[in-house]
């Protein structure tokens, strides 16, 4: 189990950041990622794997529409 | 009366003369008003008062409309003014999207004061023509056309010319007379709505502005709550305006430097980082049709569902390949982001211009999510065509879309059939039945005369005509207020239910737009969260509505450490921006805190206004149930295993066995409380009362305790 946005999310072995967003359908193109409170840049996404109990935060930056 | 033939050949029904006055810090201090009925044409002074409490815009707009109706004054009362201003930051060229004209009137839908706005060059052209704000009060006895000349200092009552209403038409005659050359329309703008407008209770205003290089009128849209229909009812055709010279220096502003240093940096952000982000230069708002289907949130077949298989169809992708223009396009000069698209020599294939090639501005995100998906449509074509009409005709895309979709799900129910519609076989999907609708609103006949009274008044024919179930029609019938919903599903998100209840004019997005900090980034769990995101946003940005500004460049674009900052989602170094170009331009000194306490002055007035009008408390921001959750088995079973999950994990409720109508009552007995409990959260914020009326201490606090306003709320305190 880790954490995504703060609420619990199943956990996979080698579940990259690249992996998560596309499983969660996160597709919005302003999004920050942050894992354990460290921010990913994108070109880092495929390489970034998370770890059981991981705080990971997706953060979509809209706050308009 | 000198009635005599001016250069266009209409009859003078008065003309007036002023001095041209001058600009200084970003306002002329001075406002026109007319009086249609009896032809009064006068100059006010701007007062201190005014500026320091109502700084301009839609502030200006409800302090003046304030004065001129009573409790009683019904939106087709000639008392009823229609305001139109800028701004003190409105008409700079430096900074993008400084060129927005905010229109107040008592609206046919709510009763209310309602407060829309337009791009396009009107604004900032009537405050280089000497006003901060136009006054229009009163009935004329036949169709007129006012028209202001902003460098000779003349203003004219005319008589109108008899034809054209629809302003494709319209404003293009009017452009065409008034304009001594070609290089000269450039320099017209024309106010004007359309033939449904006169049907109908959800006429909008078009505002045009003339585009050089595709040598014809472009139309940006005052489009919400009926201002239209005010428009027409008044009898007033057009409101044409010429102003030639427009310079970068035109408000005189107390600071040039800043004014050009912060606007080079938003254009340099724009110019580095549109194409990663948001992609407003390249389509415009339609960008995010695909993403809101993604997460579940595009209005589709009446708000039941979030998302269809065939959004593909009307993905920006596809409106891509339909704008035609390859270059950037802004509704005013220095916008640099650009958004304003349109599709041209498009072939009408329906209504009384079929066969003609046109130019249609958008689509908007707004008209294809309604006009498309809420309604069952995702042909592409048919959305550009009802786009181009809801326009010509006057009538605002988001009110005809949502309220087709009701009548769709009406039909769809049992409530309507053939012989109700006339006919009209007003499925999920149906094109045809659509425009035929729409082309009867035009025409103010058969069931489009019906269905354009807006869905609270059909809900009430509904019942009484054909004895429908109130309490279905309500569940059902988005619209708050009298208002209808604007595009976007909120029923998954507690916080934009509050975006959308706990307004003041009604059900659109432009007061909070929180669905992603709370539903996907759970930014804000708790329900003080909840209610400081419904005091900031709203507030924050009902201050563009004062300025002359729009919302666009404050977040569809960000800076490239936005991220890093502590409060990404309010994009801090672009509110420091507009702290910096407001002092500029004014030469005060406000800081962000005061940007909000100037929105919070003009906010609770705003308020204030509602509950003098009979309205505004509580009981008026209640939500119909389609906002909150599902109404229906089909859609229950539609998030099924979400809403199961949900009610194990917040009701310890078992769904084992349980049918779906039961679990639907738990379910909307949970979410109609959690609505009440950020009720009560959000007034406190706000400083109201738990009836929603603002408190004497509040309006001491930010300054706001006139005495008209404490008379008004002690009544109800
Ligand atoms: S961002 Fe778009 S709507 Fe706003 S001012 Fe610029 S062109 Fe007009």
């Amino acid at each position: 189990m880790f954490k995504l946005n703060n609420r619990d999310c199943e956990w996979q072995v080698g579940l990259t950041v690249k992996e998560l967003l596309e499983l969660k359908n996160y597709t919005y193109p302003r999004i920050v990622v942050l894992v354990n409170a460290e921010v990913i840049p994108e070109e880092n996404y495929a390489s970034t794997i998370i770890f059981d109990g991981d705080n990971v935060e997706a953060i979509h930056l809209m706050a308009g529409g | 009366m000198d009635l005599k033939n001016d250069q266009a050949g209409h009859k003078f029904l008065k003309e007036y003369n002023y001095d041209l006055g001058d600009l200084d810090r970003g306002y002329t201090n001075r406002t026109l008003y007319i009086n249609v009925g009896t032809h009064e044409i006068k100059e006010k002074p701007v007062t201190p008062l005014m500026k320091d409490k109502f700084i301009g815009g839609k502030g200006f707009g409800l302090y003046y409309l304030w004065q001129a109706v009573t409790e009683k004054t019904k939106w087709n009362d000639p008392e009823n003014e229609i305001i139109i201003s800028s701004g003190p930051v409105g008409g700079i060229t430096q900074y993008p999207g400084s060129g927005k004209s905010l229109v107040v009137t008592l609206s046919p839908l709510t009763n209310m004061p309602i407060d829309s706005n337009a791009g396009g060059h009107f604004g900032p052209f009537l405050k280089f023509a000497g006003f901060d704000a136009l006054e229009l009060q009163g009935k004329a006895d036949q169709d007129v056309i006012i028209v202001i000349n902003g460098n000779k200092g003349t203003i004219t009552i005319e008589e109108a010319p008899a034809g054209a209403v629809d302003t494709h038409i319209l404003g293009e005659q009017l452009t065409e007379k008034y304009a001594e050359n070609e290089e000269d329309k450039r320099n017209i703008a024309v106010i004007s709505t359309g033939s449904a407008a006169e049907h109908t209770n959800i006429g909008l205003l078009n505002f045009t502005f003339y585009d050089v290089r595709r040598k014809g009128i472009r139309l940006k849209q005052a489009g919400r709550g009926g201002i239209g229909t005010v428009f027409r009812d008044k009898r007033i055709k057009a409101v044409v305006i010429k102003f030639a010279g427009v310079k970068g220096n035109q408000n005189h502003p107390a600071d040039q430097l800043t004014l050009n240093k912060t606007g080079i940096k938003l254009h340099k952000e724009i110019h580095d980082l549109d194409n990663v982000q948001n992609k407003m230069r390249k389509i415009g708002t339609a960008n995010i049709i695909e993403v809101m289907d993604k997460y579940d949130l595009l209005p589709t077949h009446n708000y039941k569902f979030g998302a269809h298989k065939n959004t593909f169809k009307i993905s920006s992708e596809v409106f891509i390949s339909k704008v035609t223009q390859n270059y950037p396009d802004g509704c005013w000069h220095g916008c640099s982001m650009a958004c304003a698209k349109a599709a041209d020599h498009f072939e009408l294939k329906t209504g009384p211009y079929k066969g003609q090639k046109v130019t249609i501005d958008g689509p908007e995100y707004e008209n294809a999510a309604g006009l498309g998906s809420n309604c069952g449509i995702f042909d592409p074509d048919a959305i550009l065509e009802l786009n181009f009409y809801c326009d010509t005709y006057g009538i605002d895309t988001i009110s005809y879309a949502t309220l087709t979709a009701f009548v769709m799900e009406c039909y769809e129910n049992g409530i309507l059939n053939k012989e109700r519609t006339g006919g009209l076989e007003l499925n999920f999907g149906n094109i045809e039945a659509n425009f035929e609708l729409i082309h009867q609103m035009a025409k103010g006949v058969g069931f489009g005369k019906i269905a354009g009274m807006g869905i609270r008044k059909m809900k009430a024919y509904f019942e009484k005509e054909f004895g429908a179930d109130p309490k279905f029609l309500f569940d059902i019938g988005m619209e708050q207020k009298g208002l209808e919903f604007s595009e976007y599903l909120p029923k998954e998100s507690l916080a934009q239910q509050g975006g959308y209840g706990l307004t003041n004019k009604g059900p659109q997005h432009d007061e909070a737009w929180l669905i992603f900090m709370d539903m996907v980034n759970n930014q804000i769990p708790t329900f003080e969260d909840k209610a400081e995101a419904l005091h900031y946003y709203p507030m924050f940005r009902t201050w563009f509505g004062l300025n002359g500004l729009c919302k666009l460049p404050w977040n569809d674009i960000a800076p490239a450490n936005n991220k890093f900052t502590d409060e990404p989602a309010k994009i801090p170094e672009h509110v420091q921006n507009y702290v910096d170009i407001f002092n500029a331009v004014t030469g005060k000194t406000i800081d962000k805190h005061e940007l909000i306490r100037q929105s919070e002055r003009v906010y609770n007035f705003q308020r204030i206004f509602n509950i003098r009008m009979g309205y505004g408390k509580r009981v008026h921001d209640k939500l119909p149930y389609r906002a909150m959750g599902p109404v229906t088995v089909e859609e229950y079973l539609s998030r099924q295993e979400r809403y199961d999950q949900q009610l194990a994990e917040f009701l310890g409720y078992d769904t084992t066995g349980k049918s779906a109508e039961e679990k639907i009552k738990v379910m909307r007995e949970y979410r109609e409380s959690q609505y009440e409990k950020l009720t009560d959260a959000v007034y406190k914020r706000r400083g109201w009362t738990m009836d929603g009326v603002p408190m004497v201490e509040k309006l001491r606090e930010i300054e706001m305790d006139l005495p008209e306003l404490i008379e008004v709320v002690k009544k109800h305190v």
